[in-house]
């Protein structure tokens, strides 16, 4: 597979075993740091970063408010999840047939994660779990529920999922940690921030210049994102998502706010904000730290590759052909 | 007033003269913007406005594949873009490239959406933006949301085939110059079938003939198919929309039908 990944779980691997992870530092970041400059004055956030994470997004509610791991709390979680990626699944099981990460150091063991005390990505509310949906946000969705049981995925590539699809995974702001591929790049001009998302290769662009948002009529996967340095924060607010982006089961009408700080040569602080009253009874936000990685950032033809979407419908379709074979000789 | 004085003024009026007539002629000739490292400053959103992406050989007009579509989707006539007109193909390649032209609907990559290639990307009838910085130039392209890394330092050789290549780039004068290696040989040039191999090496030049023009070139390498290296030239506009914005282009749910169409289960 790619040789970054070997590079950088070689990295990862001589890190755990020396017990000895980059920036091993609790949240609390250094004040003093002098944050680097791009020729144009801006705060550098420039290079590759990686933000694969053991973190789950929720915390499990036997936590309660516990917000932080101890080090030796976290050194255990690592040390399980690093071995399951390493687990064999069950020779002549779907999984097993789907993939084993491991032969392709695409585990977070070999590729490489971001250490961090959190008990979760999401800060606020305090016990650290997406509040409550509206009314309008559940009826949504067990409607989206519904219509997963009515249309069965093997049906028709369009009741897949839209990672299977190879429509978007990963670039969609808030920019969320991923299985495998959790990496991305960040090049700065004057007026213009991009970011690339390794999974199926998708760059954001962000504007700097103060431009008007889009239209409400125009609506992207991704949404339309705009973005200012506050102090030396990058703030980027994104709107204009389509309703099938549906993050976390959000509506069209989500608004993400992001901010990025550079906190260390090796860190940068990820925030973000979201807020759509259409599915959420009150906003809620995030934070985990991202950290350089070694590059290159590769390229994802998922959509010239998909030969998963074939293989499937093509093997429920032979089913269905067995099937009524085998009615026929029953009858 | 001793001899050396006057001697002194008559340098320093012959260097104010030079000084002055050096920067006549500097005013004739066009400076590009220039970022604060003071390279040429590429950054912007940019398209080609021509057929090239129809045909890089000049060509008369013609009826188009799919008959529905009548004139809308009819092939335009063009003057070809390759210098010395034809593109030197091996005779094998030559029948290939016509076998591709008759089997576009069912071949052509752009159909179903797949990644464009190189330089295809760059004269699609799509805009595509530049984000540049020292170490990295991006080329990110609208149609299929293409990208391009061009790394500027830190030259290395392409690590594994892929469809839009590996570009090395640097800059030779004022002219932007990209390597670009690493094919997997499955891309076209354009919609008339002219393809290349898996060995296809591409020089791309890139110079401003006006803050918003770009002269762009291309030389195409591949002694696979072709019996000798030929080149492509075509100007490059900038977007001038004061809102301009490289909007999403995500074409792969707009062939979903057609790849996967023969495979959806039938109403019984």
């Amino acid at each position: 597979m790619s040789h970054p990944s070997i590079v950088r779980g070689a990295v990862a691997l001589a890190c755990l075993l020396a017990g000895a992870q980059v920036g091993a530092q609790a949240p609390a970041e250094n004040g003093e740091y002098e944050v680097p400059r791009t020729p144009y004055g801006h705060p550098d956030l420039q290079g590759f970063w990686t933000n694969a994470s053991f973190t789950p997004v929720e915390r499990p509610e036997a936590l309660g408010e516990k917000a932080f791991y101890t080090d030796e709390e976290l050194d255990q979680i690592i040390e399980q999840g690093v071995a399951r990626g390493f687990e064999q699944t069950e020779p002549g099981t779907v999984a097993d047939v789907h993939y084993d990460f491991s032969q392709f150091g695409l585990t977070r063991g070999q590729d490489g994660f971001v250490r961090n005390l959190r008990t979760s990505i999401i800060v606020d509310p305090p016990n650290g779990r997406i509040p409550p949906m509206t009314a309008d946000g559940e009826a949504r969705a067990a409607a989206r529920a519904q219509a997963r049981r009515e249309n069965p995925q093997t049906d028709r590539v369009q009741n897949m999922g839209l990672a299977t699809r190879c429509i978007i995974w990963g670039a969609n702001p808030p920019l969320m940690p991923i299985g495998y591929n959790s990496n991305l790049q960040i090049v700065q001009s004057e007026d213009h921030v991009m970011i690339l998302v390794e999974m199926m290769q998708d760059a954001r662009v962000i504007p700097l210049d103060g431009r008007a948002p889009l239209p409400d009529e125009i609506r992207q996967w991704k949404g339309a994102s705009r973005g200012y340095w506050d102090g030396d924060t990058l703030v980027i607010t994104t709107a204009n998502f389509t309703g099938d982006t549906a993050f976390r089961g959000a509506s069209e009408h989500l608004v993400v706010t992001e901010r990025l700080t550079r906190v260390s040569d090796d860190r940068i602080l990820y925030q973000f904000p979201v807020d759509d009253p259409h599915t959420w009874v009150r906003p809620w936000s995030g934070e985990y730290p991202m950290e350089k990685t070694v590059g290159p950032i590769f390229e994802s033809a998922c959509h010239e590759h998909n030969y998963g979407v074939r293989n499937t419908l093509a093997g429920a379709r032979a089913e269905e052909q067995r099937q009524r074979e085998a009615a026929a000789q029953g009858r | 007033m001793t001899e050396g004085t006057t001697g002194a003024r008559v340098a320093f009026a012959a260097i104010v003269a030079c000084w002055i007539c050096g920067t006549a002629a500097a005013s004739d000739a066009y400076e590009p913007p220039r970022t604060p490292s003071g390279q040429p400053d590429f950054n912007g959103i940019w398209q080609a406005m021509n057929e090239a992406n129809w045909g890089l050989e000049a060509r008369d007009a013609a009826a188009g594949p799919v008959i529905e579509l009548g004139a809308a989707y009819a092939e335009p006539p063009s003057l070809g873009y390759v210098a010395g007109g034809k593109i030197p193909y091996q005779e094998w390649a030559l029948e290939q490239r016509d076998e591709n032209y008759a089997k576009r609907l069912e071949l052509d990559p752009e159909i179903k959406c797949y990644l464009p290639g190189v330089p295809r990307a760059t004269y699609m009838p799509h805009p595509f933006q530049v984000i540049q910085s020292d170490e990295h130039i991006m080329l990110l392209y609208r149609y299929r949301s293409a990208v391009r890394t061009v790394y500027m330092k830190d030259h290395q050789p392409a690590p594994a085939p892929s469809w839009m290549g590996w570009s090395n780039g640097w800059f030779e004068g004022d002219t932007l110059v990209i390597e670009t290696t690493g094919f997997n040989g499955l891309t076209w040039f354009d919609r008339a079938g002219n393809f290349h191999s898996e060995n296809l090496r591409v020089i791309e030049r890139f110079t401003h003939l006006s803050d918003d023009a770009l002269r762009y070139e291309a030389t195409i390498i591949d002694p696979q198919v072709f019996t000798r290296s030929w080149t492509i030239s075509m100007p490059l506009y900038r977007r001038l929309e004061e809102n301009a914005e490289l909007l999403e282009f995500k074409c792969v749910p707009f062939v979903e039908d057609l790849i996967y169409g023969d495979l959806a289960k039938q109403e019984e």
